[in-house]
């Protein structure tokens, strides 16, 4: 789920009016803490060269930046209630809490008085709203302290000026402003209205973090917990509005499809249809837009449903028809048999590997996947005097805005996408199609609100799928066994070809992804990318090209240790070797997840500390049952470390049961304690469901699997009962913050894997396991 | 005409008594609270009460529910304090939360019928309701907790 910065850069053009900010204000009302625009100049990337844009990091790398402007961020009513504006889409990682409880830290504000609502899409009041690449928190984190801080020092010269006293003799502490001196105090809401007026500050101290009363504690509950768990919260599917149409789609079934000719006579036929018309598309690549289709709106979407069943389309099936998977995998084994272009080269491996005592080789295939959120892709739109406002469950809302703007020529002003809570993300919701294809069925019939929905069928059938990919592997071991010569060869369709006609190479973003940055400590190394054409769209899954590249890694070093006679995550501690930084940029990572190679090398002691904890957790070395083992497999991704160790059994039909898994995570300072357990809990439920069952084929171009009968995902009854997170503290908040959403999921494959080599001797080289061990 | 009582209103309907139950529920009462994830009973998003009895919405066609009780939801507690939602909330169950309605209303009829639940139990009963965030291991200990199996895990101290 990410972009590099100039792929992102590219994807995300706009030059919003400033007349946007009265048109689009939200927060207005008496004594409301939102009136202008900072004056700070703007930080985004309008006015910078590519080049220059490259050597930006973190957050300033990303397209427009960020803001850390109280006004904008930052609401206090007259009664004192604090409403914060969280400007990244919440898709369960838990952010409108975690930003929530940030400024309210900074503030000093009383959480009981504390709400956050979701921004609109306007990067250029927000900054960056990309939700994906595991960056809400690392990028936003200081940002949003800034924000806090600074409606806290306004407050503090509000209420100082009041009551003629000097500000440092003002104190504000849980929502109360104190004159110690006078024994005078006044509630935030009271000096709101005057905060508001001042300028803001720019030299802003932040609090001790000693002193957090959120940050960090890991006590904050969800935000969202009632509206949840009552029904009342609000996600794609939910939006309500009057008048509003229902629709659904009948789209091609192979990538590139179109529509020949269609016979909607029957269709017409069902009580409640309104509308049914052609959507143009079908065009390679498909970039974020609609597939193409015909779209059927109606009173109710049982009423779109039952039309959709009864249409008669006739389709061209374009390039792809022939897009089978299985066919396909045998190319890629091929191609990945031949050299590649070289990514990552150092000394002689030819060399080594003929001189090597012991050769190893071995390949890994990892499928198709889809992300399938619970809630499907779904949007209302509503297209009426030359205006557009969209309700979305989507990932990136600036993205929405513009292919909006692209579908229906309209100028920025003319175009607003707002937010609603995303049931589930994943990386599917990076991708806006659906929101077009809502507004172009309101703009068909003429300006009613159109509820847009899309299918389980919809959602398998025409994805952004994770690609497909084969990695191969060969080492040569010296006479202690280690490995003296490593060459790896990963091919897989990139994610670049929906933007581009097919570059069939990987992008360096994906490279980056645990391939260039494999941290081994082996004198000999070299990494090739062969070509891979793309027959889907591909896109980004959680974790992305950290699973194939994690479980070929991970797993290879385990088929070393014992091809070396060795235990095997003592031999992975020796490979990664002692503790030292790695520079990204010397090894050939040239992305290293957008941040600075100085403020992020990889340090391989924070590597080697996961995996300890990890197996420490497990129990690492206890005499096992027959039948059972214990695995361990560490990743670095997202700029954070992550480890799984398994303990699985498997029984004498060779049925796969994880009984327990411990998963360690070292993401530098923890600002949810909670959140990082959480996203850790699911992360494991979510790598051992494409571990274990899930894969999508195609035959004929097309998705073989329908439901989720046929693209199983993880349920309770095959959860592991006990799912131990071990959080590595990082013992100062000055260290760099490292992703959460995705780091949990690469080591989790590799490392069952590993566990069932252990508990039956046998090696398992693709995904998913399935009954691979009946046989 | 079908005539039925939701979350303890009496309701009819005159549309196609074929349109499954979670269709009427969502686009004619406006009551979201049920989810759409599968649309053939094999996620459990859209699970209700009917008669008492969990039962997957997307399949179940209005016309049989003429004459009975719908429960979704939005009408589990007056005031959204059933023991499973408070143990749901107490856990920190949710992620995304979009399943989570379908696995309350499916928890609240396991306890209805089997108060004290065994692990096994717990998967017979649940593994119809998928959760893709993962939250399988809260959404066991919450179950345990509503069931007075477990103490609560914050005792108190969640803000």
């Amino acid at each position: 789920m990410i972009h590099d910065a100039k792929l992102s850069a590219e994807l995300a053009k706009t030059k919003p009016a400033l007349d946007n900010v009265s048109r689009r204000g939200i927060l207005g009302g008496a004594g409301a803490l939102v009136l202008a625009l900072s004056l700070r100049p703007a930080r985004a990337d309008e006015t910078q060269t590519e080049e220059q844009k490259q050597q930006k990091f973190g957050a300033d790398g990303m397209p427009h930046g960020w803001r850390d402007d109280p006004k904008v961020f930052v609401a206090i009513a007259p009664d004192g209630t604090v409403t914060v504006t969280n400007h990244r889409s919440d898709m369960g990682q838990g952010i409108r809490t975690s930003v929530a409880f940030t400024v309210a830290d900074e503030l000093e504000a009383d959480w009981s008085k504390v709400k956050v609502v979701q921004a609109w899409g306007d990067e250029t009041r927000f900054g960056n709203q990309d939700t994906d690449g595991s960056r809400s928190t690392r990028h936003f984190f200081q940002h949003f302290r800034h924000a806090g801080a600074a409606a806290r020092l306004m407050l503090i010269q509000a209420a100082a000026k009041q009551w003629g006293v000097p500000v440092s003799e003002v104190t504000a502490v849980n929502h109360t402003l104190t004159h110690a001196k006078s024994g005078r105090t006044l509630g935030y809401g009271a000096v709101a209205q005057a905060a508001a007026e001042l300028p803001v500050p720019t030299d802003v101290k932040l609090k001790d973090p000693k002193d957090f009363r959120y940050i960090g504690t890991g006590k904050v509950g969800l935000i969202d917990n009632f509206d949840i768990t009552t029904g009342k919260a609000i996600y794609g599917l939910d939006t309500k509005l009057d008048g509003m149409l229902y629709a659904v789609v009948a789209r091609p079934a192979v990538y590139g499809g179109k529509v020949k000719s269609f016979d909607d006579s029957e269709a017409k036929k069902v009580p409640g249809v309104v509308k049914i018309f052609k959507i143009d598309g079908g065009e390679i690549p498909s970039e974020f837009m609609p597939l193409g289709g015909v779209a059927v709106v109606a009173k109710n979407t049982w009423s779109a449903m039952k039309a959709r069943d009864a249409l008669k389309i006739t389709w061209d099936d374009g390039p792809n028809a022939n897009y089978d998977t299985d066919v396909f995998r045998k190319e890629l084994e091929a191609a990945a048999r031949k050299p590649g272009k070289v990514v990552r080269t150092q000394g002689d491996v030819d060399g080594a590997l003929a001189k090597a005592k012991t050769k190893v080789q071995a390949e890994y295939f990892v499928p198709h996947l889809a992300q399938a959120p619970m809630e499907p892709p779904a949007a209302v739109a509503r297209v009426k005097d030359g205006f557009c406002e969209a309700w979305a469950c989507v990932q990136g809302p600036q993205a929405a805005n513009d292919r909006l703007m692209k579908a229906l020529k309209l100028p920025d002003d003319k175009v607003k996408v707002n937010v609603t809570l995303l049931g589930g993300g994943f990386g599917r919701k990076s991708k806006p199609d659906y929101v077009v294809e809502a507004a172009l069925c309101s703009q068909a019939v003429g300006g009613a609100p159109v509820k847009l929905a899309w299918t389980r069928e919809d959602d398998l059938h025409h994805g952004f799928y994770h690609t497909i990919s084969v990695e191969h592997l060969e080492a040569g071991l010296d006479e202690k066994g280690m490995p003296v010569a490593w060459l790896h060869r990963s091919v897989a369709p990139t994610i670049g070809s929906i933007f581009a006609p097919d570059p069939k190479h990987e992008l360096p973003f994906e490279l980056g992804m645990g391939l260039v940055n494999t941290p081994l400590n082996i004198p000999n190394m070299r990494l090739e990318n062969p070509e891979a054409a793309a027959h889907v769209r591909v896109g980004w899954f959680r974790s992305v090209s950290n699973i194939p590249h994690a479980f070929a890694i991970q797993s290879f070093v385990s088929e070393l240790a014992h091809a070396a006679g060795r235990e095997p995550k003592e031999y992975l501690l020796e490979l990664i070797g002692p503790d030292r930084k790695i520079s990204p940029t010397e090894i050939g990572d040239v992305w290293n997840y957008g941040e600075d190679p100085k403020r992020y090398p990889i340090e391989t002691g924070r590597l080697r500390g996961v995996i300890e904890a990890a197996a420490k957790g497990a129990g690492w070395g206890r005499e096992m049952p027959k039948g059972s083992g214990l695995g361990v497999a560490g990743h670095y991704s997202f700029v954070t470390y992550t480890a799984v160790a398994a303990e699985v059994e498997v029984d004498d039909k060779g049925q796969v049961k994880v009984k327990a898994i411990d998963i360690a995570v070292d993401c530098g300072p923890q600002v949810n304690p909670e959140r990082i357990r959480s996203q850790m809990e699911g992360a494991v439920v979510m790598g051992m469901g494409l571990a274990l069952t899930s894969e999508i084929t195609f035959k004929q171009g097309r998705a073989v699997q329908n439901n989720f009968d046929g693209y199983e995902v993880l349920r309770i009854d095959a959860a592991p009962k006990v799912v131990r997170v071990h959080l590595v503290p990082s013992g100062s908040w000055d260290g760099p913050l490292g992703g959460v959403g995705e780091p949990g999921v690469p080591p989790v494959a590799p490392a069952i894997a590993n566990a069932i080599f252990a508990a039956t001797g046998r090696r398992v080289r693709q995904l998913p396991i399935r009954d691979q061990l009946s046989a | 005409m079908i005539k039925l009582t939701v979350n303890g209103a009496a309701r009819s309907f005159d549309g196609d008594p074929d349109m499954p139950l979670l269709w009427y529920l969502r686009d004619e009462l406006q009551l979201t609270g049920t989810k759409f994830g599968c649309g053939v009973s094999l996620c459990g998003a859209c699970t209700i009460h009917l008669g008492g009895a969990a039962t997957r919405a997307c399949i179940t066609p209005v016309s049989a529910a003429e004459g009975q009780e719908v429960v979704t939801i939005e009408g589990l507690s007056p005031d959204g304090n059933h023991p499973v939602q408070v143990a749901w909330r107490d856990q920190n169950v949710a992620q995304c939360g979009f399943c989570q309605c379908g696995q309350i209303m499916q928890a609240a009829a396991l306890l209805k019928d089997t108060p004290k639940p065994t692990d096994q139990d717990i998967d017979d009963t649940m593994s119809g309701n998928i959760c893709r965030c993962g939250t399988y291991p809260r959404i066991r200990t919450a179950i345990h907790q509503a069931a007075g199996q477990t103490a609560p895990a914050t005792k108190g101290e969640r803000l």
